[in-house]
C-alpha cells in the first residue's frame, strides 16, 4: 500500500469514529427530550418529514407550518428548548405535530443536533426528511407545479439521498427594525431583497462538502473578517437511514458522500434555497437576548456583530438588492439549479 | 382506406397498481383489451385490490407473474406469456400495444385505431442496427450481445463490471444464433398479431431466447432483433413518447408538462409520476367520434427534454455554485462572457480609466484586484450583483469574484491591472478564451519615479515588482495560454501609443470612438537616470525594452497629436 492510500484510509476510519461518536451522543442525549404530544404514530410510511428545534418563536409558527403543509409536509417534529411565549402550548394543538420540551443547553447540544440527530434515528428512518430552523423556507425548481413528494419521488428514481438548499439571507428596504412581520403574515412580503452574487465558495476536503459565504450578513457586519461570517451551504432534505448523522448544523453531514451534492464535471446537479427570514424587526430583540445567552456557534460572535451593527443603524439593503420574484428568478441569476430534472 | 382494428394492450405494472387500474381503465373502455401482468414482488394486498377494481371488466385478464428486474431477460419472458395469453383468449386481435403501468394515453385510443387502421399491416417498433446507434448507457453498445451478462446491474454491480472487464480481456466473443443482426430500439412497440405470431412461435425460439437469455436489456432488443425475421412493413418508430436522461433513466412528466404533451399529439407518454393529478384527468380527452390520424409531433417536448440533459452535463459556462463547482480545466467555460484585462496603462496614463469609459461600451473599472480597494467604476461600496469593495472578502474567493462579476452585468467588464494587484488570478485568466488582455510590461516603473521615495525603499519596491511581474510573464508566455494576448513592452508602446491601444479597443468593443487624442502622459524624465542608478546599485532591471526612445521625441509627438 502506497502512503497516500494509508493517509486516505486513516482518514476515512476518523469519518467512521466520527460518525458512529455523532449518533451515539444523539441517542446519548435523547433522555434530555420529554414528550409532550408524541404523535409519531401516524407517520405513514411515504409521509415527508420536517424536524425543527425553535425557541420563543410563537409568532412566526402559523406562518411557518402552513408553508410546510401546502408544500406535501406530512408531519413536524419539533423541539421545543424552553421557550417563555407559549410556543410549546400552542403546537401542542397541532394535529400534525409531535412536540418533545428541553430545557438542556443548546449549546451543549450541538445547537440542537444532537436532538435532531436522536429523533432522525428513532423517527426519520426510509423517510424523506426536512430538518429546517423555523426561520427557513424552503423553495426548489418547479414549486410552483409540483409538491415536495414529486421531488422526492425524483431523487428516489435517480439515486440521490440529500438535497441541498443554500441559505438565502432575505432582508428589507430600510431599517431592519421598522421591518414588522405579524402573526401569520408572509415574512418575505415585507423582507423580500437578497443579494444576488456576491457568495464566496470553498470545498471542505474532509467532509467533501462546499462551504459558502458571503451575502449581506458578510457585506455589512463581517468585512474585516469574512473568514468568519456564517456558512450558508445547507442539506436540509435527506433520505434518512441509521447510520447517518448531521455534523454541523444541517451544514454538512457523514456518511460525506451525502455531502456530494454537486456536479465537479461543469454539469449542474438539483438544487434549492431556504429563504432566510431572519431580519425583520423581531431581530434586534432576539440578538440582544441571543447575545445574554450567549448559547450561539463561535460564543455567538455573529450575533454580537449584528449587534453592533443594527445599532449603527446598518441597512442591509443597496441599490444592487434584488427583489425576490419566484424560483425561476433564483434559477436565472443561478443560485439555484433543476439539474436534469425537466 | 381504414381496416377493421381490434387493439390488444399488454400492460407491464411493477409498483402503484392504483395508477396501473386507472390506465387499465382507460384502454379498456376505449374498447381495447388488455392483459395485465404485475411484477411477482408485488405483495397480495395490493394485486387483490387491483383485482378487485377491474373485476367488471371482461376484457381484462391478469397473466402469468414473473419476478422482473431491470436489464434482464425477465422482462421479456412476462412479455411473452402476456402476449400468447392474449392473442389465445382474443383471437381476433389485429394488433398488440406493449405498454407499462405507468405509460398514459395522450389521445383517445380511437385515434390510435384509426392510425393503425390506415395502415393495418405495418410494424410500429424502433429498430436500429447496432452498427448505427451510439445512444446506449455506459459504453455498452454491440457488447450488449457479444458478451454474457449473468449478473444484475442494480443489484451486483461490481460483480457486473468485474465480469464484464474479465470477458473483454479474454477476448471473449459469443455468436449469434443463425440469421439474426442485432437490433435495438425502445422497448415500446405496437406489433401487428401476425408478426407478433411469427415471433411467439418461431420454429428456432427455444435457441433464440437461450441466447437472449443472457444479453444486457434484452427487452430493448429481443422484439426490435427478431421482428427484422418476421416482418418487412417496418416502422421503426416507437408510438410511446418515452425519453431518457444521459444516464438512461426515464424522465417523468408532470401537471405542468400537460400543455406541452397535448401539443406533442403523441398516442402514449411514459412515465408520468403517479401524483400527477392533474395530468391524469386532462388525459385522454373524451372521444368524439372523429378519430385524428395525424402523426405523433414530439419535436418541443424533445428539445425542451434535450436542453434540461445539456444542463445536467455541461452546466451553464462560468457559474459555479452550490449544485456545480467544476474542478479546475473541467469548468466547460471559466466565465460566462467576454472581459478585457488592461495593465499597464493606468501606470502610464493617470487619466486612463476615465478617458477609456468615454470611448467604450462597456465597465470601465479601476484596479479591482487591487489590495488595499476593490476599485469599482464609480468606486461604489457594493459592487454589481452587491459584491463587496472590501478586498478582504474579495480575497476569500477571488474565481468567485470575477466569475460573479462577470455573469451578473449585462455588459462587458474591463479592469485595470498591475503587479501591485492580487495575483491569484493569472493562471485563470490566461488559459480563459474569454479574456482579452492588453499587457505593457515595465510601465509600473513610471509611478515609482514619481513617488518621491527613498532610493532604498525604490530599489526594494522596483525588485519586487519586477519579480511578481516576471513570473506574471512566464504565465502569459505558456503554452496553455487561451486568452486573446496583446503584449508589449514600455519601449514598443510608446513608440506607437496610438495604434496599439485603438487595435485593442476595437477588438473588444467594434463600435467604440476613435481614438484621437490620448490621455495626459507621465512625465518620463529621470527615467534613464533612475535605471542607471538601479542598475548600478547591483540590480537589473528588465521589462523596459532595449530601446526606449528619447523623452524628446514622445513630447514632441505628442505636442503635434493635440
Amino acid at each position: 500500500m502506497s502512503g497516500l492510500d494509508v493517509h486516505q484510509a486513516r482518514v476515512r476510519l476518523r469519518r467512521r469514529l466520527e460518525r458512529q461518536r455523532l449518533i451515539a451522543r444523539g441517542i446519548r442525549r435523547r433522555r434530555a427530550l420529554r414528550p409532550v404530544a408524541d404523535r409519531t404514530r401516524q407517520i405513514a410510511p411515504d409521509d415527508i418529514l420536517c424536524l425543527v428545534t425553535l425557541r420563543n418563536e410563537r409568532a412566526r409558527l402559523p406562518y411557518f407550518l402552513n408553508y410546510y403543509r401546502a408544500l406535501g409536509v406530512r408531519h413536524f417534529l419539533m423541539v421545543d428548548n424552553a421557550s417563555t411565549d407559549g410556543s410549546a402550548d400552542w403546537l401542542r394543538g397541532q394535529p400534525d405535530v409531535s412536540l418533545w420540551w428541553t430545557d438542556h443547553s443548546y449549546k451543549g447540544s450541538r445547537f440542537g443536533m444532537d436532538w435532531i440527530n436522536w429523533l432522525l434515528l428513532r423517527h426519520g428512518r426510509g423517510h424523506w426528511c426536512l430538518t429546517v430552523d423555523p426561520d427557513e423556507f424552503l423553495v426548489y425548481p418547479h414549486m410552483d407545479q409540483r409538491p415536495l413528494a414529486a421531488l422526492t419521488a425524483w431523487l428516489d428514481d435517480t439515486g440521490r439521498r440529500s438535497f441541498p438548499a443554500m441559505l438565502l439571507d432575505m432582508y428589507p428596504k430600510g431599517p431592519v427594525e421598522d421591518a414588522i412581520c405579524t402573526e401569520g403574515e408572509d415574512p418575505f412580503a415585507v423582507a423580500r431583497w437578497f443579494d444576488p452574487a456576491n457568495y464566496s465558495i470553498q470545498k471542505n476536503e474532509y467532509f467533501g462538502n462546499l462551504w459558502i459565504q458571503g451575502g449581506p450578513r458578510t457585506r455589512a457586519f463581517f468585512t474585516d473578517d469574512p473568514l468568519s461570517g456564517p456558512a450558508l451551504n445547507k442539506i436540509p432534505l435527506v433520505k434518512w437511514h441509521l447510520r447517518y448523522a448531521y455534523a454541523s448544523s444541517t451544514h454538512m453531514l457523514l456518511p460525506r458522500g451525502l455531502n456530494l451534492v454537486y456536479d465537479e464535471d461543469g454539469g449542474e446537479q438539483v438544487s434549492g434555497c431556504l429563504l432566510h427570514a431572519k431580519f425583520l424587526s423581531s431581530f434586534t430583540s432576539k440578538s440582544a437576548e441571543e447575545l445574554d445567552r450567549r448559547q450561539h456557534y463561535g460564543n455567538s460572535q455573529e450575533y454580537r456583530a449584528y449587534h453592533a451593527g443594527l445599532h449603527r443603524g446598518v441597512q442591509l439593503w443597496c441599490s444592487e438588492s434584488r427583489e425576490y420574484r419566484d424560483w425561476r428568478q433564483l434559477e436565472d441569476l443561478g443560485l439555484i439549479s433543476r439539474g436534469n430534472w425537466a | 382506406m381504414t381496416a377493421d382494428v381490434r387493439l390488444g394492450v399488454v400492460l407491464l405494472c411493477h409498483a402503484d397498481l392504483g395508477l396501473a387500474a386507472r390506465l387499465a381503465r382507460i384502454w379498456v373502455d376505449d374498447g381495447a383489451r388488455v392483459a395485465i401482468h404485475v411484477d411477482a414482488k408485488v405483495s397480495a394486498a395490493p394485486l387483490a385490490r387491483l383485482k378487485h377494481t377491474l373485476k367488471d371488466c371482461d376484457r381484462i385478464l391478469f397473466t402469468r407473474r414473473h419476478r422482473c428486474s431491470w436489464g434482464r431477460f425477465s422482462l421479456v419472458r412476462a412479455t411473452q406469456d402476456a402476449a400468447e395469453e392474449l392473442l389465445q383468449r382474443f383471437p381476433d386481435t389485429t394488433h398488440v400495444y406493449l405498454a407499462s403501468g405507468a405509460c398514459l394515453p395522450l389521445r383517445p385510443v380511437s385515434d390510435l385505431i384509426a392510425y393503425l387502421g390506415a395502415d393495418p399491416d405495418r410494424d410500429h417498433i424502433e429498430s436500429v442496427s447496432t452498427h448505427d446507434v451510439g445512444w446506449t448507457v455506459g459504453g455498452l453498445n454491440e457488447e450488449r450481445f457479444t458478451l454474457f451478462f449473468p449478473f444484475d446491474w442494480k443489484r451486483h454491480r461490481w460483480l457486473f463490471d468485474r465480469f464484464v472487464d474479465w470477458q473483454r480481456r479474454r477476448g471473449i466473443r459469443r455468436k449469434m444464433p443463425g440469421g439474426l443482426a442485432p437490433h435495438l430500439g425502445s422497448q415500446w412497440w405496437c406489433l401487428t398479431a401476425r408478426t407478433l405470431r411469427a415471433i411467439l412461435t418461431d420454429p428456432q425460439r427455444a435457441e433464440f431466447d437461450r441466447f437472449f437469455r443472457l444479453t444486457w436489456i434484452p427487452d430493448e432488443s429481443y422484439f426490435q432483433t427478431l421482428v427484422r425475421r418476421h416482418s418487412t412493413r417496418i416502422e421503426s418508430w416507437s408510438l410511446t413518447m418515452a425519453k431518457f436522461d444521459h444516464m438512461g433513466r426515464p424522465y417523468s412528466l408532470y401537471d405542468d408538462h400537460i400543455e406541452i404533451l397535448a401539443e406533442s399529439r403523441c398516442f402514449v407518454a411514459r412515465k408520468i409520476w403517479p401524483g400527477a393529478s392533474r395530468l391524469l384527468a386532462h388525459f385522454p380527452p373524451p372521444d368524439d367520434g372523429h378519430p385524428q390520424v395525424d402523426p405523433p409531433q414530439p419535436a418541443r417536448i424533445s428539445r425542451i427534454i434535450n436542453q434540461t440533459v445539456r444542463r445536467r452535463v455541461l452546466g451553464r459556462p462560468g457559474l459555479y455554485m452550490q449544485s456545480r463547482f467544476p474542478r479546475k480545466d473541467a469548468e466547460n467555460g471559466k466565465t460566462s462572457a467576454p472581459y478585457a484585462v488592461i495593465q499597464g496603462l493606468s501606470d502610464i496614463f493617470p487619466e486612463f480609466e476615465d478617458w477609456l469609459r468615454q470611448h467604450l461600451s462597456c465597465d470601465v473599472h479601476g484596479h479591482l484586484l487591487d489590495p488595499s480597494l476593490v476599485e469599482f467604476a464609480g468606486r461604489h461600496r457594493t459592487g454589481p450583483g452587491a459584491i463587496s469593495s472590501n478586498p478582504q472578502v474579495r480575497d476569500r474567493d477571488p474565481h468567485g469574484f470575477l466569475t460573479s462579476l462577470i455573469r451578473i452585468t449585462e455588459r462587458m467588464q474591463v479592469f485595470q491591472f498591475s503587479p501591485r494587484d492580487n495575483q491569484a488570478l493569472n493562471w485563470f485568466m490566461a488559459t480563459d478564451p474569454h479574456a482579452n488582455m492588453l499587457v505593457v510590461t515595465g510601465a509600473w516603473k513610471l509611478p515609482l519615479l514619481h513617488s518621491g521615495m527613498p532610493f532604498d525603499d525604490v530599489r526594494r519596491v522596483f525588485a519586487q515588482l519586477q519579480r511578481i511581474e516576471l513570473e506574471h510573464l512566464d504565465v502569459l508566455n505558456s503554452v496553455w495560454v487561451r486568452a486573446r494576448l496583446v503584449q508589449h513592452d514600455l519601449g514598443e508602446f510608446l513608440m506607437n501609443p496610438k495604434g496599439i491601444l485603438q487595435d485593442f479597443m476595437l477588438q473588444i468593443d467594434p463600435h467604440s470612438a476613435p481614438v484621437t487624442t490620448l490621455p495626459a502622459m507621465r512625465d518620463l524624465t529621470g527615467l534613464d537616470q533612475m535605471l542607471r542608478r538601479l542598475r548600478n546599485s547591483g540590480l537589473r532591471p528588465r521589462l523596459t525594452g532595449e530601446d526606449l526612445p528619447p523623452v524628446e521625441l514622445l513630447t514632441n509627438e505628442r505636442a503635434a497629436a493635440e
